[in-house]
């Protein structure tokens, strides 16, 4: 276990490799000057002569890379053009309310989706299937900010049931807290549901028509066991996996979920820093997305293990 | 001889029909049928199809006038404009009475949907986004689908490539998808093209990955060994042999991208990353309708409605389309 888990990190080691580098020669791809993109359309040539020794862009590519990744490693993500702060700095100033509303979508998610995978694969065809299979077909269908929209709209305006917009520190109440942060999440999280119910459906589908499964039914196993005791527990990797993967759609709808909700996370400072170019910002949250994305799957690829012991490494 | 019948016996009651009647169907009402999702989702989008290159026609006005004097106009109230227009042609016919009491005032709005905060008109801008959200979604859809399968080949038939390219398309995947695009419209700028460039960017590893799987089971089919072994061309064997085979998959993964390319479009030109804000495209609008949600959600909504449906006919038209296509990937999704 513990040389798997070591061969799997290394694994990861080239995979983030690529992430660093394309992230890197973003800059160096698009065409023109890098400098006076950054300094954008209204900057005098000081300015831009300034960006262009601050990026050290005198030196030549494959150095700057060196230096540039030799300073990611140490922890330091470069120096916000606009603010002048460091990058590593703002993140940490916006990471709470990101981490906050992706925890809250991920157990939201996760408690619906999956009983609802499980009873549609159960009562398959009857009319509870098929309004479940129609209900994600839409959260593929409706962008993120639509249901934000629309929620903030019912839940907010016309109800009048949890504040609109905002967000409230987990220290200033945990009541508050979670008003604020309950309609971003299930705007948020739907389309991840759809991901997982369906996934949930179909691989239940093909655990329950098992012979194991017929076995239980005849020594008289409840129905309620059978389904989430014998069959969801086989099920559990391809539904792991979709976990894993479908983690990106949640990063990216938390970016727009954050500017429809008005919450100070870093999806605000990816889109505030777009607005201004400042580039090392957006590389910086690009970088540190990537590398959370990357652990939640190396995450997932331990848990096989857990749920199906023939996986042995 | 003659027979005698025991009175006793009686003749068997008619039985009910155990199978209901075979219902005749004619080859459309087969088609819609057998593919009822592939029918649905291809009308929809015929309709969007047709909406946007007849939206000239529609009754639409130059989607970029501005009429600073009306101004966020909500659109008509649509009960007001019922009882209006065809209520009241229903009172005219003797002995009908629909309306109780005094026929109502005429609607008050002359814009369909309402006119946002420069006073263009939504309705046609609407009418005119379906053009920008269409051309990206198929834009993207065959960019990446012919990027990612020259690709996947290459993977799947050079043993040499094989390893640097899934590296370097791992690499690319584990970038969340919309996080590379944003990054990548920062620094390309603004217009429809680099939209498609930036998420087919984010598309391509996908299909390279759909391909190189289907290419390298397809390598140790019996077929392929026999056409190597008496003498193909690999060419030949790519063009010939493997590239139909693949075709399928790529179809309805194609189908899955230009309908994740249109939601991507409209969420970049949202946060303001995409679509030139000059171009009145379904994302554009409802950028422009954040700021006054709140009080005029007409803004935001019309375009929504127009996109979800949009999106949800594309993404009918694949889930049948792999039914249909690809019987063995229906299974297990």
């Amino acid at each position: 276990m513990l040389a798997y888990l070591f061969r799997r990190v290394l694994a990861t080691i080239p995979v983030m490799a690529v992430v660093a580098l394309f992230v890197f020669s973003l800059l160096y791809i698009a065409p023109g000057d890098p400098a006076a993109i950054i300094a954008g359309d209204q900057a005098s040539p000081a300015d831009v002569e300034r960006i262009r020794v601050s990026l050290g862009l005198d030196r030549p590519f494959l150095i700057r890379f060196g230096s540039w990744l030799w300073d990611v490693l140490h922890g330091d993500l470069g120096t916000s053009i606009f603010t002048n702060l460091p990058v590593t700095h703002l993140i940490a100033q916006r990471i709470q309310p990101t981490v906050s509303l992706m925890a809250i979508t991920l157990v939201i998610s996760l408690t619906f989706a999956i009983p609802l995978g499980v009873v549609a694969a159960w009562k398959q065809g009857s009319w509870i299937d098929r309004v479940a299979m129609v209900i994600s077909t839409f959260g593929f269908s409706v962008p993120v900010f639509v249901v934000g929209y629309v929620l903030a709209y019912v839940f907010a305006l016309s109800l009048d049931w949890v504040p609109v917009q905002g967000y409230t520190p987990i220290e200033q109440g945990i009541g508050r807290w979670f008003a604020n942060l309950i309609l971003p999440a299930i705007a948020l999280g739907l389309i991840y549901m759809a991901l997982i119910a369906r996934i949930t459906r179909a691989t239940m589908l093909e655990v329950l028509s098992q012979d194991y499964v017929r076995t239980a039914r005849a020594k008289g196993v409840g129905q309620r066991e059978i389904l989430f005791i014998h069959a969801l527990k086989n099920a559990a990797v391809p539904i792991v996996t979709v976990v894993g993967i479908g983690f990106a759609s949640l990063i990216g709808g938390a970016v727009v979920t954050e500017s429809v909700f008005a919450i100070p996370g870093l999806g605000r400072l990816t889109v505030d820093a777009i607005l201004r170019r400042d580039y090392p910002v957006i590389q910086g949250v690009v970088l540190m997305f990537s590398f959370v994305y990357v652990l939640v799957n190396l995450g997932v690829d331990l848990i096989y293990t857990l749920f199906d012991p023939r996986i042995r490494y | 001889m003659s027979i005698t019948i025991d009175p006793n016996i009686v003749a068997a009651p008619q039985l009910a029909d155990v199978l209901p009647p075979v219902r005749v169907r004619g080859k459309v009402g087969m088609f819609v049928y057998r593919y009822p999702t592939i029918a649905v989702g291809g009308v929809l989008l015929a309709l969007m199809l047709g909406i946007a290159l007849f939206a000239p026609y529609l009754g639409t006005v130059d989607p970029t006038a501005l009429a600073p004097a009306r101004r966020t106009r909500p659109p008509p109230d649509f009960v007001a404009w019922f009882q209006y227009y065809v209520l009241s042609a229903l009172d005219t016919i003797p002995g009908l009475t629909t309306i109780v009491g005094d026929p109502m005032k005429p609607p008050s709005s002359q814009f369909l949907f309402g006119s946002d905060m420069l006073g263009r008109d939504i309705y046609s801008r609407t009418l005119y986004g379906a053009r920008v959200s269409l051309k990206v979604g198929f834009a993207v859809a065959a960019v990446s689908s012919i990027i990612g399968m020259l690709i996947g080949v290459c993977a799947g038939f050079i043993r040499l490539l094989d390893t640097i390219i899934m590296r370097i398309m791992d690499g690319l995947m584990s970038i969340p998808s919309i996080l590379l695009a944003i990054a990548l419209m920062a620094l390309i700028g603004a217009s429809v093209q680099n939209v498609v460039i930036a998420i087919s960017v984010s598309e391509i590893p996908r299909v390279a990955r759909l391909v190189r799987g289907v290419v390298l089971s397809l390598r140790e089919q019996a077929y392929v060994e026999a056409a190597i072994a008496s003498g193909t061309k690999v060419p030949k064997i790519i063009f010939k042999h493997i590239l139909p085979n693949t075709l399928a998959p790529i179809i309805v993964q194609a189908t899955f991208i230009c309908a994740s390319a249109m939601l991507a479009e409209a969420t970049l030109s949202f946060i303001g990353a995409g679509t030139p804000p000059t171009i009145p495209s379904w994302g554009n609008i409802m950028a422009e309708g954040r700021a006054l949600w709140q009080v005029k959600p007409y803004i935001v909504f019309f375009p929504a409605v127009f996109l979800s449906i949009t999106v949800l006919a594309v993404n009918l038209l694949g889930d049948g389309l792999r039914d249909a296509l690809d019987p063995r990937l229906a299974k297990r999704l």
